[in-house]
């Protein structure tokens, strides 16, 4: 059994808890327990880098600082806008003594910028990717847009993960389930970010794109890594159907969900049924099997 | 007792702005043996020359010091004018108190103090010069071109025309270089081919010329009037004397899918290939790594077509030993593949291409015969979007510098599509547009104003690939940054110009400096443009950076004019600041032990060994000794003698210490 | 010392970025790339290239417009313009450093309320229970903007899908955030 860190964030214990419960529905799969960080809060997300510098460095710093304290030196970040937060500010105080000195003095917490953060995609290519393949029951063999979004490449100095530009890892994973990882162009576009609520007409039309250009390319499933883009590609699909002038219902995957169909996991235990777009996944031929398509509970 | 002569220059303000000048001249005369000193605003013109002459006659003066600049500026200029009033000319020398002094500090007491301890150092070094011979060595006549670009054919036919031997070396199997893959040149829009391959069949014929193509400089040893070279003549697989040059092999040769290089993988060739049709000289060479024989062990198809029985199977690559007087490097540049621009999907998507490869698409003996047709499906594209600053003036891919040619060359593929294609759309990306030379400027007007060409301020932030179109994403900065998206046909990069993969290796061979960018550099960027640091090595054309094909030709000149001036003496006057073992009477010979310490350590191969023998001829004692021919004075011997039994002329263990020694007041 | 030094003499908001961010304004030779690929420049007043060259000119009245823009609340932090820029500019941090300024001098543009009262309220919410709330976020960012009939349509479906919970979380150390916020916003009341 490998114990790891586990930082859910704060939408995973809400609106995208399917998230969570996919991704320790997977791990465990592998034999990989997940331990959430106690008492872990916040990292701020766009609000706090928005309005204050300080606070966008603090809040995280305190997760890491309690990750420390628990001795959990690799943490799991599933989120995408989280995982972003977590490393840049690792960044921001490795580089600058002084600064981490005195986000130190307002946590009241010592850290040593050591614990390494591992967003999803690196989780599973550490952990699971070698044995992912032998475990494949059920092939995922779907045409998949996999949308890597903003802030799991970029910026890349920092983050150093994946190629900004046309990224891979996901594409290579979708793969290794059987899936069809088809090539796009909006990839690592942005779907509007935290501005969901407060500006949805610009969210409608950049999500919409990315939606549009997956479809043209007949994506059967988009495939995110991040509750953000999956609450603006999947909640928002009627502002965004508004602004395509017409119904698309491609469903959105988290990357757990669709590696969990593959390992033979059922729906119910991934949470499809939590989205907004039902996840209505059409039968594929007897020896492509696809029985997911049986398991899932849709809506009406 | 020496009398010493100390002259203290001004340079203009240059000295003087931060150095008292008057003061330090005035404390010089007080120095022991200086029996003159003075100072003057400008050293180095003829009145100030004259003064030192007149000074050394009227004075009787035997040693001279200027202070002045750098001796690497104008300590030939003084030693001469010593020499015309009399002097050996090895028995003046120079302070340096402009770089090594008023350059570098502000003016103070201190700066005007440090001047003086300069010059005096200086006068306790000069009054142990010795006067030395300058030394005389003889020039071989021959001059060894590397590359046969536009440049490297420039500089051989003018050293040839001047009657003097040329070697020229090219990588490739036919010469020509980049201008040859060239459709139109700007600004004049003549076809480069037309005004190119005569040449490249004149430096084949011509007299004077040996040519070895698909060769390359294997070692360079030796000096300025006397290298020796080694070249690698890379086995053809072919007895070229033999081969007439019909063709028939590289029909049938069953390899037929090779990305030809030359049309930068546009099109195809077989393993036994001639480049392109006019190549110089026509003759096949056999692509090894590619060629069925020689990778599975049978075929030689084009042995048994060859109706004189040319092909070689087992020929070898062939050293050859040459003696020239001068080098000439014109190896040219590299167009770099833009793979490291992801955003702009070269090599992702085949309908994005690079300048080189436009090119290509616009010869009329390209891959598809002049017609501007798209690589994916052979569609002429409607609407064509050019990129400039495909690499060039970008940081965060590596290259600072603006690559030069492409604002031009985009320009007139702008104009030539729209030559080919009427109804075609031709958009260009810039950022500025660098238009400087003779008719350039009313060039790429043309391209705007008479061919329409849409120029727009920005640059593209990506291209994608939607339904068959290539979508650009640019902004038009003229226009308050606002998005432009453009549904082209065609992308074509400017991609930047580079140095070539082998240059710095080349470089470190031929012992020649070179940028941070692996261009080869210039012994003075302004006033000794074909000249490298090494004496003897001229540079001309795109091996320096990025250069248009007149510029190329006008440095390619500039560099024969060197090697025609240096072949114009029978003998070289070098200056004697050489090594020397000492050498005494018997039975002692020499302080040397015969360690040969200082043969390991000599970069330049000059030492020899030396038998002392007796009466009987029985070898006593080995010693070293210098070979004055090619010694350079660097001085490494010198530091690493154990029993101190070399020394340098002009710059002998005695004149360092005294110059030491003042400086620290004994 | 000599002549042959250099101080660079930045004046108004293009020094006073570089000096809190070290975002070299001077570094932008406006080939306008970013702007090219920023997702939101069809929205914005000024997209990122024009924000870059407002600085440049050092001028009062231009570095008033910025502050008061709505380009610098429009940009999502996608980090697209940072990851293609020819120079390396850290175009995303300096906007947050024009927001951050923007807030605290109170020049918010009109028409970017609504960003603002959502940061607003997402920092409230964590401020109070340590995590994000997703409920009294939205209600809280509800009540500041006058939103009130926005998204209900959505609430229903959401709470079946097991999406919102009534009750928020809470974190244990409380008066931990308290004090990280209290530190950090100081003077900086919302």
């Amino acid at each position: 059994m490998i114990r790891l860190g586990f930082y859910p964030g704060c939408s995973m214990e809400g609106g995208a808890r399917e998230y969570q419960e996919s991704v320790i529905a997977l791990a465990k799969v592998f034999d990989i327990e997940l331990i959430q960080i106690p008492d872990w809060n916040c990292c701020g997300a766009t609000a706090a880098h928005n309005l204050n510098k300080e606070l966008s460095l603090s809040l995280p710093t305190r997760i890491l600082a309690l990750a420390e304290k628990n001795e959990l030196m690799d943490i799991v970040v599933p989120c995408a806008a989280c995982y972003s937060r977590l490393t840049v500010t690792n960044h921001e105080l490795n580089k600058d003594k002084s600064l981490a000195d005195k986000v130190c003095d307002v946590i009241d917490m010592p850290y040593s910028g050591n614990v390494n953060v591992l967003n999803i995609i690196q989780f599973i290519q550490k952990y699971i990717a070698d044995k992912l393949e032998e475990k494949v029951t059920t092939p995922f063999n779907y045409n998949v847009a996999c949308y890597y979004g903003c802030l799991l490449v970029r910026p890349n100095g920092i983050l150093k993960f994946d190629r900004p530009e046309d990224p891979q890892t996901m594409d290579i994973l979708v793969k290794k389930a059987g899936g069809n990882a088809i090539d796009w162009a909006y990839k690592a576009e942005c779907c509007g970010a935290g501005m969901s609520v407060s500006r949805t007409d610009i969210v409608a039309r950049l999500s919409g794109n990315i939606i549009r250009d997956a479809v043209e390319r007949k994506a059967e499933v988009l495939a995110v890594a991040c509750p953000m883009c999956h609450s603006n590609l999947d909640m928002r699909r009627p502002e965004i159907n508004k602004f395509l002038k017409k119904e698309v219902d491609v469903p959105v995957l988290y990357i757990s969900q669709i590696l969990g169909l593959a390992v033979g996991l059922d729906a119910k235990t991934l949470g499809l049924q939590r989205h907004m777009v039902a996840v209505n996944l059409p039968e594929k031929k007897a020896e492509q099997p696809a029985p997911i398509t049986n398991t899932i509970k849709t809506e009406a | 007792m020496a009398r010493v002569g100390v002259f203290v220059c001004h340079c203009g303000e240059n000295i003087s702005a931060t150095v008292d000048c008057e003061k330090v001249a005035k404390e010089s005369g007080d120095l022991n043996s200086v029996v003159f000193s003075t100072d003057y605003k400008y050293m180095c013109s003829d009145p100030g020359q004259t003064l030192i002459k007149e000074a050394i006659k009227e004075h009787k003066l035997d040693r001279v010091v200027v202070a002045a600049c750098s001796p690497r500026m104008h300590e030939p200029t003084f030693r001469k004018a010593c020499s015309e009033a009399g002097m050996n000319p090895y028995l003046c020398e120079m302070a340096n108190i402009r770089e090594h002094c008023s350059w570098v500090h502000p003016k103070s007491e201190e700066t005007t103090a440090k001047a003086g301890d300069l010059v005096r150092t200086i006068v306790e070094k000069v009054k142990k010069n010795k006067p030395l011979q300058a030394i005389k060595v003889p020039i071989t006549k021959t001059a060894i071109v590397i590359g046969g670009g536009v440049a490297g054919i420039q500089s051989a036919l003018d050293i040839a025309n001047c009657g003097h031997k040329v070697i020229m070396v090219e990588k490739q199997p036919s010469i020509g270089g980049h201008m040859s893959q060239l459709s139109e040149t700007f600004p004049t829009l003549d076809c480069s081919q037309c005004i190119l391959t005569p040449r490249m069949v004149e430096v084949a014929q011509h007299p004077n010329i040996t040519l070895y193509t698909y060769a390359e400089i294997e070692s360079v040893d030796g000096f300025i009037g006397n290298f020796k070279v080694k070249i690698r003549r890379k086995s053809k697989s072919l007895d070229e004397n033999l081969c007439t040059g019909c063709g028939l092999c590289t029909t049938k040769c069953p390899k037929k899918k090779i990305p030809n290089e030359f049309e930068r993988g546009l099109g195809n060739r077989t393993a036994i290939y001639v480049p392109f049709p006019q190549a110089v000289p026509n003759k096949p060479v056999i692509d090894r790594e590619n060629c069925n024989y020689y990778q599975k062990g049978t075929c030689k198809v084009c042995e048994k077509v060859c109706p004189v029985q040319a092909i070689r199977f087992d020929q070898e690559d062939q050293i050859i030993e040459v003696e020239a007087g001068a080098l000439v490097v014109c190896t040219g540049f590299d167009v770099l593949k833009p793979n490291f621009f992801p955003e702009y999907g070269y090599g992702k998507y085949k309908d994005v291409i690079d300048g080189l490869q436009f090119e290509r698409l616009a010869s009329a003996s390209g891959p598809t015969k002049g017609e501007i047709r798209r690589p994916s499906d052979g569609e002429i594209p409607k609407k064509i979007v050019f990129i400039a600053c495909a690499g060039s003036r970008d940081p965060a891919k590596g290259i600072e510098y603006c690559s030069k040619i492409c604002c031009m060359y985009t320009a007139k593929h702008a104009m030539l599509y729209k030559h080919k294609v009427h109804d075609g759309t031709p958009y260009v990306f810039y950022m500025d547009i660098r238009a400087g030379g003779k008719m350039y400027e009313e060039f790429v007007r043309r391209a705007i104003v008479e061919d329409d060409t849409k120029y727009i301020r920005g640059r593209v932030s990506t291209v994608f690939e939607r339904n068959g179109k290539l979508i650009v994403r640019g902004a038009d900065t003229l226009m308050g940054a606002q998005p432009v998206e453009i549904e082209a046909d065609m992308v074509v990069l400017a991609s930047a110009g580079v140095s070539n993969p082998d240059s710095e290796e080349l470089a470190q061979r031929l012992h020649v400096s070179y940028d941070a960018y692996k261009f080869f550099a210039e012994a003075h960027p302004k006033l000794k443009p074909v000249e490298t640091n090494t004496a003897g090595i001229f540079l001309a054309g795109a091996c320096q950076a990025p250069k248009d094909i007149p510029e190329s030709v006008a440095a390619a000149s500039g560099a024969a004019v060197k090697v025609a001036a240096l072949f114009s003496n029978s003998e070289l006057t070098r200056e004697p600041v050489v090594a020397e073992v000492n050498r005494q009477a018997p039975p002692v010979f020499s302080t040397c032990t015969g360690c040969f310490l200082c043969e390991k350590v000599c970069p330049y191969q000059a030492i020899e060994r030396e038998e002392i023998k007796d009466r009987n001829g029985n070898v006593i004692k080995t010693l070293a000794r210098i070979n004055k021919g090619l010694c350079q004075g660097c001085g490494t011997c010198v530091a690493l003698c154990r029993v101190k039994a070399i020394d340098l002329h002009g710059f002998s263990n005695q004149q360092m210490y005294s110059e030491v020694m003042a400086l620290l007041n004994f | 010392m000599s002549s042959h030094e250099h101080v660079h003499h930045k004046e108004g908001l293009a020094a006073d970025v570089t000096s809190n961010t070290g975002v070299p304004v001077n570094k932008c030779y406006q080939c306008g790339k970013c702007s090219a690929g920023c997702p939101v420049a069809f929205e914005m007043d000024y997209p990122p290239s024009m924000v870059l060259r407002m600085l440049q000119t050092e001028s009062k009245n231009n570095d008033e417009k910025l502050l008061k823009s709505n380009a610098i609340w429009l940009c999502v932090s996608c980090e697209m313009c940072y990851g293609r820029c020819p120079m390396e500019i850290d175009i995303p941090v300096l906007m947050d450093y024009l927001r951050q300024r923007a807030y605290t001098e109170k020049k918010v543009n009109p028409k970017a309320h609504n960003i603002v009262a959502f940061h607003k309220a997402f920092l409230n919410s964590i401020n109070q229970t340590g995590r994000l709330y997703e409920v009294g976020l939205v209600m809280d960012y509800k009540m500041r903007t006058g939103a009130l009939m926005q998204d209900v349509e959505k609430s229903p479906k959401m709470f079946i899908k097991g999406k919102l919970s009534l009750i928020p979380e809470m974190i244990k150390d409380k008066r931990n955030i308290k004090n990280i916020f209290n530190k950090t916003l100081k003077n900086k009341k919302s």
